[in-house]
This record gives structure tokens, C-alpha cells and sequence, in this order.
């Protein structure tokens, strides 16, 4: 290679491997954003009129109004009470279906019903199930408490059954040639191996439930979102802001006990 | 050894805990067994309700039975709305996202002061879920798919923006410091020494949020912020089960394939 070859400028590496590789990426994002947002109809003249309403909103969210604190603190009660009693129901029903959803322990027509079940729970969005709940039990926080009791048992059982399939074989075979039973084998050797992680993503989903919580009661599912909708809808932006700041430090308070959690356990 | 203590050692009978740890266990179960009945009797359940829950179920699936196919002509458009919601609230939140990521990471933050700042951000982002922040910016901007971007965006600027503040904690000093020794001023160690070895998280978690951000966009309709959920709720109000199977179906397939092709996507990047 001769000397000139070399650049006097130096030009941080392409990020795409090469600078017309990358150019492409580049005109297509260009693209892909004309495209959307010609195709989205959006009206420029309303959003820029956003921005003075948004002023105005925030204005009449300062000072947060708490007066009204008893009606916040049911709420938000509920919602805590409906996370905990989905996250104890999720866990329950989440071991049979994360022992049947693990490659290595279920036989194949049993494995493959329970993967099915596993990602046409997922994909559904919780709010979506909780309005199937709620034609279904009626009102309140029943119809929220089996919402995030389904959305749990199929985000554990999927956590679980990944944890079981990632197990060393040795224990499990000493286990089983010792004779013991099927029951017998999971207790012996495959719950001590996965026990530890599976507290550790249970405690992070009672974390997400409590988060969850909070949204479901838009349609009617109970818990704090159901006086959040209504505060918006009344334009009652102060108390509204009282409720969002609540929410935000109980998921905060959640989250915190989470880490310690997990941390304490690691 | 006395023949007491051996036989203390070696019990005949084989324990896999001590009487300590079993205590432990009875009482982490009687904790939880107490949460349990104070978090389901609080909730004053009316177990009539679960009584015909079947009966309405399985009334509701006669409803829905067979698909109204002829419904999917009208909902191809709002289904790729809700794609573009998802795609520029995505993008809109990885530009916010960079400057709130090298706020909130202890060793790129200016002082105590804007670390707390970045910090308070990331939790309000992360702690009000995206149909809320429709909820919010559709009372800023109308009905329409402007809120929905907005919202997605709010929600996922800290989601990722955290994650790319623990990366930046854990980058790599010699490369920073090399740079550093070169003369390069704050902005330039940032981009050229510590930007490069966070952006492998920064583009996983971008393409992993924004598979969220699809199935997040499929309910944001329900309080106005455009897209599927929309047509979702008025088949819902309407009672037009057969038309809510099909808006289903959709969403299913829609929210499955992005799932794959983000999966496929981050496959081939690490």
C-alpha cells in the first residue's frame, strides 16, 4: 500500500460498514419518515395550537390538588391490593404451565399446546383482556385482579420454562436414578436451580403489575386509572396531576424495592 | 464423639433442610398466604359475577363466530397508522434519549444536581404507562395520531434511556481516557469515546422497544390517540363481535411479526 493512500482526516468508521451502505440506510430512513408522516394525515396547524394548551394545561396541574386525598388513596389501594393478588394467582398457575412449556420435562404435544397458549397471551395487550374481563365479570377490580393474574401467569410460566430448559442434567439425572418420580425429581433438583431467578422475576413482575395497574382502569377495570380517566375527563387537571405524581411514586417505591430485592438476592 | 452427636450428624432419616430453614419456609408461606387473603378480601369480590363467567364466555364466542372478513379492507389503513406510531415515537425517543442517558449516568453527568435531574426524568417517563401518556397528550394535541406518537415517545425515552445510562456506567475507562489524552474536549470524548461502545445497547434495546411500542400503539386508540385500537373499541361499544375477531386476528399477526423481525434483527446484530 503506498503512503498516499493513507487520509490526512480522520472520518469515524461508517456505521453502517460502508459509507454507501450507509448513505442507503440513510435516504431510506429519510424516506420512511416522508412517507409516514404524508400518510398520517398530520395537521401542523392543531399541533403547533398543542403547544399553548399544553402550557395552559400544565398551568392548571400546578399546585397539584391532594384535597381530595381519600378518594386517591382508594385507589390507589386498590390498585396495589389487585397487583399483589395477580402477582400471588400469576405465580400459582404459572409452575404448570412453565413445567409444560419446557422442552426438556414435557412431552412434544404437551409443550407445544402450552408455547401456544404462552404467545397468544402475550401478544394480546393487557388493556385488550381487560375489556374481554370486564364484559365477561362485570366492572371493578375483579375483572382487573384475572387480567394481570392471566398476563402473569403467561409472563412468569414463559421466564420459568426458559429457566428449566437452561438446567444442568447431572443433578437431575442423579435424582432420577436414585427412582424417584416425577414430582419428586422437580422438587429434588430442578426447583433449587431455578429457584433464585424465579423469585428474582417474580418480584419484578409484581413490580410491572403495579404499573400495569394503573392503566387497566381506563376501561373499566378498577384501581387508580378509573379515577385518572375520569379526572381527565372532567378537566380536572389538578387532581389529575395529584394522581399521576401519586402513581409515579408508588412505581418508583415498587421499582426500588424491586432492585433491593434482587440485589439482596444475587 | 458420643454416639448422640453421630447420630445427630448422621440422622437415619435423610433432610433436605434444617428445622431453622423449614421455619423459614412455613413463615415466608404464612407472609404470603396473610398478602393474599388481605389483597382478595379488600377487593370485596362479587362471586356471583364468576358464577355464569363461563355462560357469558361461551355467549360470546357464538357472538363472534363466524369473522366478518369483509370488516379487513377498512382496518388495513389504521393498522399500518399504528405501525407508523409505533416506528416515529421510537425514533423521536432515541434522539431525546441520548442526551438524557449521558445526564443520568453517574460518570458522564454534570453534578449531583443533574444526575438528579436526569434520574426524577427517567423515573416520570418509565413510571406512567404509554395509554396514559395518550391519555395526557391527547387533551394536549387533540384526537389523532400526534398524540399517539407523543405518548410512545414519553414512555420510551426513559425505558431506553436507562438502559443506555447503565451501559454508559459500565463503558470501558482506558478507551475514554485515550481519548481524553489526545486533547478532546467533553463533546468529543462523549461521541468518539464513550457513544461507540454504548451503541450496540442502544440499537438492541431500540429495536427490542419498538416491538413493545407495536403492541403498546394497538390499544392507544382506546382513549383517542389513533391507530387500530379505535376501530378495536367502536366494534367493542357497537357489539359487532365478529367485526372485534377480526381487528384480533389482525393485531395478532401484526404484533407476532414484529416480534420475529425484531428478534431476527437483534440476532444479527450481536
Amino acid at each position: 500500500m503506498s503512503a498516499g493512500t493513507y487520509p490526512t482526516v480522520w472520518r469515524p468508521p461508517a456505521f453502517f460498514g460502508s459509507r454507501a451502505r450507509q448513505r442507503i440506510a440513510l435516504f431510506c430512513g429519510a424516506a420512511y419518515v416522508v412517507w409516514s408522516l404524508t400518510d398520517l394525515n398530520i395537521d401542523v396547524n392543531r399541533m403547533l395550537a398543542g403547544f399553548p394548551r399544553a402550557l395552559n394545561m400544565l398551568a392548571r396541574m400546578i399546585p397539584p390538588d391532594f384535597g381530595r386525598w381519600a378518594l386517591l388513596l382508594d385507589g390507589m389501594m386498590e390498585s396495589l391490593q389487585m397487583a399483589l393478588a395477580a402477582t400471588l394467582a400469576g405465580a400459582l398457575l404459572s409452575v404448570p404451565l412453565g413445567l409444560a412449556a419446557a422442552r426438556n420435562l414435557a412431552p412434544m404435544p404437551v409443550y407445544v399446546v402450552a408455547r401456544g397458549f404462552i404467545v397468544l397471551g402475550r401478544t394480546l395487550h393487557e388493556v385488550i383482556i381487560a375489556i374481554f374481563c370486564v364484559k365477561l365479570f362485570g366492572f371493578g377490580p375483579v375483572a382487573g385482579l384475572i387480567t394481570l393474574g392471566f398476563a402473569s401467569a403467561v409472563f412468569l410460566g414463559k421466564m420459568l420454562a426458559e429457566d428449566i430448559e437452561n438446567v444442568r442434567l447431572g443433578p437431575v439425572e442423579a435424582i432420577r436414578a436414585t427412582g424417584a418420580g416425577f414430582g419428586q425429581m422437580v422438587t429434588y433438583s430442578i426447583v433449587p436451580q431455578v429457584l433464585a431467578r424465579t423469585v428474582g422475576v417474580l418480584i419484578y413482575r409484581l413490580d410491572a403489575n403495579v404499573r400495569h395497574s394503573t392503566v387497566i382502569g381506563i376501561v373499566g377495570a378498577g384501581g387508580i386509572g378509573q379515577t385518572l380517566s375520569a379526572s381527565f375527563s372532567r378537566y380536572d387537571y389538578d387532581f389529575s396531576a395529584a394522581i399521576l405524581l401519586s402513581i409515579i411514586a408508588l412505581v418508583a417505591l415498587g421499582e426500588g424495592f424491586s432492585d433491593w430485592v434482587r440485589r439482596k438476592l444475587r | 464423639m458420643s454416639e448422640a452427636s453421630v447420630a445427630k450428624r448422621y440422622p437415619e432419616v435423610w433432610r433436605r433442610r434444617s428445622p431453622r430453614e423449614t421455619a423459614l419456609g412455613w413463615l415466608w408461606t404464612a407472609a404470603i398466604a396473610l398478602a393474599a387473603a388481605w389483597s382478595v378480601s379488600a377487593l370485596d369480590i362479587e362471586w356471583a359475577f364468576f358464577a355464569d363467567a363461563h355462560v357469558q364466555a361461551l355467549d360470546l364466542v357464538q357472538r363472534m363466530w363466524p369473522p366478518r372478513w369483509s370488516y379487513l379492507p377498512t382496518i388495513v389503513r389504521p393498522m399500518i397508522e399504528t405501525i407508523h406510531i409505533a416506528t416515529l415515537g421510537t425514533a423521536i425517543a432515541v434522539v431525546l434519549s441520548v442526551p438524557l442517558a449521558f445526564l443520568s449516568a453517574r460518570n458522564t453527568t454534570a453534578n449531583g444536581l443533574t444526575w438528579a435531574i436526569g434520574r426524577a426524568l427517567l423515573v416520570a417517563s418509565r413510571s406512567v404507562n404509554t395509554v396514559i401518556w395518550g391519555l395526557v397528550f391527547v387533551a394536549i394535541f387533540g384526537p389523532g395520531p400526534v398524540a399517539g406518537i407523543a405518548a410512545v415517545a414519553a414512555r420510551s425515552v426513559g425505558f431506553l434511556a436507562k438502559l443506555m445510562a447503565e451501559a454508559i456506567e459500565e463503558a470501558d475507562r482506558g478507551q475514554i481516557e485515550a481519548v481524553q489524552a489526545t486533547g478532546a474536549n467533553t463533546a468529543q470524548v462523549y461521541l468518539v469515546g464513550v457513544l461507540p461502545q454504548v451503541m450496540p445497547v442502544l440499537i438492541g434495546t431500540t429495536i427490542y422497544r419498538w416491538d413493545i411500542n407495536v403492541r403498546e400503539s394497538s390499544v392507544l386508540g382506546f382513549v383517542g390517540a389513533g391507530g387500530i385500537g379505535l376501530y378495536l373499541y367502536a366494534s367493542i361499544n357497537q357489539f359487532a363481535w365478529q367485526q372485534v375477531l377480526v381487528v384480533l386476528a389482525v393485531i395478532l399477526v401484526v404484533v407476532l411479526l414484529s416480534e420475529a423481525v425484531s428478534a431476527y434483527a437483534r440476532a444479527r446484530i450481536t
